[in-house]
């Protein structure tokens, strides 16, 4: 099948969904303000995009998302290189690690909320937090698929340890962190969305969405925020996955991605 | 050889394991020497947990009123979730994955579908459903099925061509050609899928608990808690919601071993 067949099938899954919303939300099924029709929905998504008060909210929280996601990347980066390289600190700490990383990180939400508040360095702790174990785990895993006869190659050439890392290793390893980098990516949004709605205050797209769930007839305020959550998702994964194609374009297709 | 790696791997069980001994000494010892209401000691956690879930009569299996009140509805909505959306999930991808046609039709809605952060469309099942069971489970269900839906095709639809013509040559039936050759070809992936699935559902059965109005389970524990500034029971349902974690993981990765086989190529 050709490309352009795809994009138009695509196309026309995409009305075909958007029709159904909409015969489902006229049909009368559900009470109309409990499922208001997909025209209704994305008319007010558009609405939404000259309001300034919600783009500032939707900057909240996309500030949050970077600035979590960043600094997971500066602390699982390092991390995950010592660990990676050093099998003794490795062994050291994996039982740690094992503990700690099947912990639903939503549950820390009410912890974390009694230590530092509701705002935004709640959120941006939680998602730090959550989207650190990717990124490290991908950072570890990509070294020990690091090709031994290049590292062994610059080592015979008297290259010490820490160039190798740099000139080999690290390189090596960058496509798996960046696919660490795009489950983590996910995993943040998530969080914070998920941090904004339980604490209900505040300004962000979550709190938009939480405010709205309380109001009467809020459903169609609720499906226009989940409309911008989802494209602002979106967004975030093609940039990732352009980005990884452009500078990576040697790895194979991006495999069982979450 | 063997008995110098089998050294190492012993020497390494014995690090990790005083590592963690000695870590939770260290923090025994500091938040002994430092008293702080927000970190309570681990010894006092483990005993709280006991007390507040496991100090039950052996009829109940030790499980407290508590326990069986909170962590068994927790357990059910999340196992009835993941089993939907794994159930759902394969069914559909199967049908996509073998439709090219299909597949492309339904692309672009499914990449939506699954950019969307779930925790986000939570308070639109509880204007539809209502608080409760129902809405928990079906806030799993779609956040979960669609890992499983997307890899499930992506498996099914990478079967090996060659096989399927073999297949075509052999006359099998649709049946048995899905329960031979399309389904086993598709399992790496599909577990690949389920795994992300089951902690999506362990996150959303605990975040679809945490909303207010919800009346029972692990995390309504949690927020009862931290309303109540109990930092006790906090934590220990913190420790009880990473064991169970811990357990549904390395569960699903036993059946995962059990039924791919160990070292069979993917």
């Amino acid at each position: 099948m050709r490309r352009r067949q795809e994009l138009l099938l695509g196309a026309l899954g995409v009305l075909l969904a958007l029709g159904l919303c909409e015969a489902v939300g006229r049909a009368g099924l559900v009470r109309r303000s409990y499922l208001p029709p997909a025209s209704e929905v994305l008319s007010r998504a558009v609405e939404l995009a000259g309001d300034r008060l919600f783009l500032e909210g939707v900057g909240a929280t996309v500030r949050a998302w970077a600035l979590g996601l960043g600094l997971a990347c500066a602390i699982a980066v390092p991390l995950g290189l010592l660990l990676g390289s050093v099998p003794l600190v490795d062994d050291a700490v994996r039982a740690i690690v094992e503990f700690l990383r099947p912990l639903p990180s939503v549950a820390l939400i009410p912890l974390v909320s009694l230590l530092l508040g509701s705002g935004t360095e709640t959120k941006v702790a939680l998602i730090t937090y959550a989207s650190v174990w990717p990124i490290l785990f991908n950072t570890v895993y990509g070294l020990g698929e690091t090709d031994p006869l290049a590292k062994d190659t610059l080592r015979a050439f008297g290259f010490g340890r820490l160039s190798v890392l740099l000139r080999v290793e690290l390189p090596a390893t960058a496509p798996f962190i960046a696919a660490g980098l795009r489950i983590s990516a996910a995993i943040a949004l998530i969080l914070a969305v998920a941090t904004e709605i339980l604490a209900g205050f505040g300004e962000g797209l979550g709190i938009f969405i939480a405010q709205a769930g309380m109001a009467t007839d809020g459903t169609r305020d609720v499906l226009a925020g989940v409309v911008w959550a989802g494209g602002l998702g979106l967004l975030i994964n093609t940039v990732l996955v352009w980005g990884e194609r452009r500078l990576f374009p040697w790895t194979p297709e991006h495999r069982s991605q979450g | 050889m063997s008995r110098s790696k089998a050294a190492t791997a012993t020497r390494g069980a014995i690090l990790r394991w005083t590592v963690l001994a000695a870590t939770v000494t260290a923090w025994q010892l500091a938040t002994r020497t430092h008293a702080s209401v927000y970190f309570p000691p681990p010894s006092e956690i483990a005993r709280h947990t006991h007390n507040l879930w496991f100090s039950g009569p052996p009829a109940h299996a030790f499980l407290t009123p508590a326990a069986t009140e909170n962590i068994l509805p927790s357990l059910a909505r999340m196992t009835a979730g993941f089993a939907l959306a794994a159930a759902i999930g394969i069914a559909l991808g199967t049908a996509l994955g073998r439709s090219r046609r299909a597949h492309a039709l339904c692309n672009p809605v499914l990449q939506f579908a699954r950019a969307v952060p779930p925790p986000a469309l939570v308070p639109v099942f509880v204007v539809v459903l209502d608080f409760g069971t129902r809405m928990q489970v079906a806030s799993i269900v779609f956040s979960a099925v669609w890992p499983v839906l997307i890899n499930t095709a992506e498996g099914v639809r990478n079967t090996d061509p060659l096989r399927l013509e073999v297949a075509a040559v052999l006359r099998l039936t649709r049946t048995r050609r899905l329960l031979l050759l399309l389904l086993p070809s598709a399992l790496p992936r599909i577990f690949a899928g389920l795994r992300l699935s089951l902690s999506l559902s362990l996150v959303l059965m605990v975040f679809s608990e945490l909303l207010p109005g919800t009346a029972n389970g692990i995390g309504f524990t949690l927020t009862d808690a931290q309303s109540r500034s109990d930092l006790l029971t906090v934590w220990a349902a913190l420790v009880l919601l990473g064991a169970l974690g811990y357990v549904l993981n390395t569960g699903l990765l036993a059946v995962e071993k059990r039924l791919l086989g160990r070292g069979r190529p993917a």
